[in-house]
């Protein structure tokens, strides 16, 4: 022991590359390494001459640039920089200066090339590619996480108990009772018994009591008869928690499970609480029982609780943020019930909107409350209006006192603006869509994630139809969005206590929502556009873009993991604000983040960063898309 | 280097010597004359391998920091411990190509010196005499300036440890990194009226005081490798903050 660089060995030991390495390697890496000194101000490298060495920052500060002179990283103690050079051609990619005096120890290409290719731990932290680092730091999330992103077919017992649809009622009941099943899936005749048949709908005990006894049919009614028809169902690899928001969002307690359209299973209710958060169907239901907004508004603190338990069970942000989106979403429709009960029926259909994050399903804690109403097209305002907006307050004013703060844009169903008839709303993504300036797409930004939350939402189907007709391949709108998408832009990554801007300016704080999150549905929201996609959730989007294939190969899912990992850092920070007894906020100081956190968020920005360079330039104006 | 109570004269004397007569001999000349006259064979050989001329520039100098472990404070009664050498030019330090020699006094070790430099009687058990690894040492410092911290100490033990082994002493180039300091914090002696008035408190030019200032991490001193590495480092912040590489060597060589 004695005759090694004790200085040396112990400071290696302190860094994460070198942590997990072996003793003995470590004492060779050790022996292997020089030392270089550089004063304030001096270049360490250049771009293009040969890479020799990997570096290691002893002591000091080491600013690298990109190859155009901007500013790529700030480097401290223990920062590392040179493997892009070493691991690709073996010349400086990118040029280095210290920023303070600056002590470098050097390890060699050979014993760094060795290290990188026999310890995984080590070529897992110095990844030369960030954004595969924070694939694989996502994928090992995504694995601790199995029980809550399994997929329903882990669900599945046993088979689907089935009955052809020409059978009778009483069919139907003998076999509900022989296989102890609440529930049967009525099936078309199979062909010559080939493949397994298709599903044409499903009995309940409820069905045999609501549509044959009480109606007073016979017993041997065809069930084809008493049956819900094309009943709502889930595929065999979607989520567990999809399959729960399903039956949330359709009021239904079996769903049966497909796998190329063929029936493989039931799922009940009962098998989706033993799997996921039972608390957001908890204050789901405790919504709806509430008489009053003074009981909504009791609520706000069981809300809170049921988004720290999300977190504390490392549910991802997806599930997070369409969890409390459906709270949102129940809000409004229990408002909306207590309005009604209040002003009596309505004189018109209508339609209540959730716009931007609700919409999207990516809601969290800290929200504003964006809404609308689209009404009947017979809407005369002078014989309507006061009905609706009367009912617009009720609902906002409800909200406001139910933890959703009023929009700052005023985009609510209060503002007359955004209570208007379907063929004004029509008019209004028209003129939009085929009348552009960037000012008007910024203020209309947020209506192009709108979701129907109660009365006609077909309407909203509609609008989304023609919303996507439109905005395909729409060169001058897309290029007026994609403007507007490079608005907010990531910062560069962190120093010390600091956020380093692009420019190399220090902040002390960063809005993760305006710096990373925001911009991240921005970009998304244009390509989706761009493919005429007619998904909400920004992941739903992505998976339509990423098979659009109208990204670079690997590009979706990076977006999908920046977004992801930004996402719950945000989210994180607003649960240790709930616990620590503050208001969360977006808002997140650099000495809170753990040197993981700082180095998965940097090239989650860098991801950010890049996509925005490359949405600029797949939308510059007269650029055919 | 093991320096407690007498470092502070010692390096009065450093910082005063260096000020009152800069005597540098002209080496090349010197080891010349040197290697005629030696008389073991080993030290002829050191000298013939000849010295680099006072007009080199610094950045074409092959240097070696030198540290040197001992037994205790008395060079010549205590004996040396450990030598560490590391090879460096004015770019890089060549800290994967250093030496270290463990090798066994002719005097006791006592317990105060092992906390101190972390060499155990055990390990002295195995170690062989600097006899032993001279040609070794001698072979790897030839052709090269030292650098060391405090230049009396070790030149001051390398003699008293070689005097009773073969009969004679050694001499050679040195960059003393405190000497360097102590022109840039010692030059003028406090005058009466600083005396008298408090003045400003001597800044330390001990190693570890001396590279803070440079921004030089903390290292734990006392282990030859790990001191020389550091003397090597802060010849470096030294000359890049006050001299060039196109310095001539006979500016700070003594």
């Amino acid at each position: 022991m004695h005759d090694e660089q004790i200085e040396i060995l112990d400071f290696l030991r302190r860094y994460p590359p070198f942590a997990e390495l072996p003793e003995e390697t470590l004492q060779q890496v050790a022996r292997s390494v020089d030392v270089r000194y550089f004063k304030a101000g001096t270049r360490i490298v250049e771009f293009g001459e040969a890479a020799l060495a990997w570096h290691v920052v002893r002591s000091g500060a080491v600013e690298i640039f990109r190859r155009n002179g901007s500013l790529y990283n700030r480097l401290t103690e223990g920062g590392y920089f040179g493997e892009f050079g070493l691991l690709h051609r073996k010349r400086v990619r990118f040029p280095a200066t210290a920023l303070e005096d600056t002590l470098l120890y050097l390890i060699p290409e050979p014993v760094f090339t060795e290290l990188f290719e026999n310890n995984e731990h080590f070529a897992d932290a110095v990844e030369i590619e960030d954004r595969t680092r924070l694939r694989q730091v996502m994928s090992r999330r995504e694995d601790a996480n199995q029980l809550m992103s399994a997929t329903v077919s882990v669900l599945i017992g046993r088979a689907p108990v089935m009955l052809g649809r020409r059978a009778t009622a009483i069919d139907a009941a003998r076999r509900m009772s022989e296989e102890g099943v609440s529930s049967l899936l009525i099936v078309d005749e199979p062909l010559a018994g080939l493949a397994p048949p298709r599903m044409a709908g499903v009995i309940t005990d409820r069905d045999i009591r609501i549509r044959l006894v009480a109606e007073g049919l016979g017993y041997d009614t065809p069930v084809s008869e008493i049956m819900s028809c094309d009943p709502v169902a889930v595929e065999h690899n979607q989520l567990v928690f999809e399959a729960m928001l399903q039956m949330l969002r359709h009021n239904v307690h079996h769903l049966p499970v497909l796998k190329h359209q063929r029936p493989i299973g039931v799922i009940a209710l009962s098998d989706l609480l033993r799997y996921e958060s039972r608390n957001s169907l908890f204050v789901v239901s405790s919504i709806f029982r509430q008489r009053s907004v003074d009981e909504l508004a009791a609520l706000t603190g069981d809300v809170r609780a049921c988004f720290s338990r999300m977190v504390t069970e490392d549910a991802s942000s997806r599930m997070i943020g369409s969890a409390m989106a459906v709270i949102g979403r129940s809000f409004k429709q229990r408002l909306l019930e207590l309005a009604e009960e209040t002003l009596g029926p309505p004189p018109l259909l209508y339609c209540f909107l959730a716009l931007g994050s609700m919409a999207r399903q990516e809601q969290l804690i800290v929200t504003d409350q964006d809404n609308a109403l689209i009404l009947d097209n017979r809407f005369e305002p002078a014989r309507h209006d006061d009905y609706f907006q009367a009912l617009a307050h009720f609902v906002c004013d409800g909200l406001a006192r139910c933890g959703y703060s009023t929009c700052t844009g005023e985009v609510m169903a209060t503002n007359l603006k955004w209570r208007q008839p379907l063929q004004q709303w029509q008019r209004y993504f028209s003129e939009w869509i085929e009348q552009p300036t960037p000012q008007s797409l910024l203020d209309s930004a947020i209506f192009f994630d709108l979701d129907g939350v109660w009365g006609e939402t077909k309407w909203v189907d509609e609008l989304q139809a023609l919303i996507s007709r439109k905005a395909r391949g729409n060169t001058r709108f897309l290029a007026c969005m994609a403007r507007n998408a490079l608005l907010r832009t990531p910062p560069l990554g962190f120093f010390k206590d600091f956020v380093v801007e692009s420019d190399g300016r220090h902040s002390g704080a960063i809005n993760l929502k305006r710096r990373g999150t925001a911009p991240l549905s921005d970009l998304i929201r244009v390509h989706a556009l761009a493919i005429g996609s007619s998904s909400r959730n920004s992941f739903e989007r992505l998976r339509d873009i990423i098979d659009a294939e109208i990204l670079p190969r690997g590009r979706g899912q990076d977006l999908h993991d920046a977004l992801e990992f930004v996402s719950t850092v945000r989210i994180r920070n607003q649960a240790a604000d709930l616990a620590a007894g503050i208001d969360p906020d977006n808002s997140i100081e650099p000495e809170s983040l753990s040197d993981f956190e700082r180095k998965s968020l940097r090239d989650a920005f860098l991801i950010l960063s890049n996509s925005q360079k490359y949405l600029k330039y797949r939308y510059q104006p007269g650029r055919s898309v | 280097m093991l320096h407690l109570g007498s470092f502070q004269q010692l390096q009065q004397k450093t910082a005063s010597s260096a000020l009152a007569s800069a005597e540098t001999p002209d080496w090349p000349a010197r080891f010349r004359k040197l290697a005629a006259s030696a008389r073991d064979g080993r030290l002829k050989a050191f000298y013939s391998a000849g010295a680099v001329s006072a007009d080199t520039p610094l950045s074409a100098v092959p240097l070696m920091a030198l540290d040197i472990e001992t037994t205790g404070l008395d060079p010549t009664h205590d004996g040396i411990v450990s030598i560490g050498l590391v090879p460096l030019r004015l770019d890089r330090i060549r800290a994967s190509a250093s030496r270290l020699w463990i090798v066994k006094p002719r005097v006791p070790l006592l317990e105060a010196s092992v906390s101190l430099h972390g060499i155990t009687h055990s390990q002295l058990e195995s170690a062989p005499d600097l006899i032993d690894i001279l040609d070794d040492f001698l072979v790897a410092i030839a052709g090269h300036v030292l650098v060391v911290h405090c230049r009396a100490i070790e030149r001051q033990f390398l003699n008293g440890a070689l005097r009773p082994r073969i009969g004679e002493t050694i001499e050679f180039p040195v960059i003393d990194t405190m000497e360097l300091e102590a022109r840039l914090h010692r030059r003028k002696p406090p005058g009466l009226i600083a005396r008298l008035f408090g003045g400003k408190p001597l800044l330390s030019i001990r190693l570890a005081a001396s590279r803070r200032r440079y921004g030089l991490p903390r290292y734990r001193l006392h282990h030859a490798l790990t001191d020389a590495l550091a003397s090597a480092e802060l010849l470096q912040a030294q000359v890049a903050h006050r001299f060039s590489p196109e310095t001539a060597l006979g500016e700070l060589w003594k």
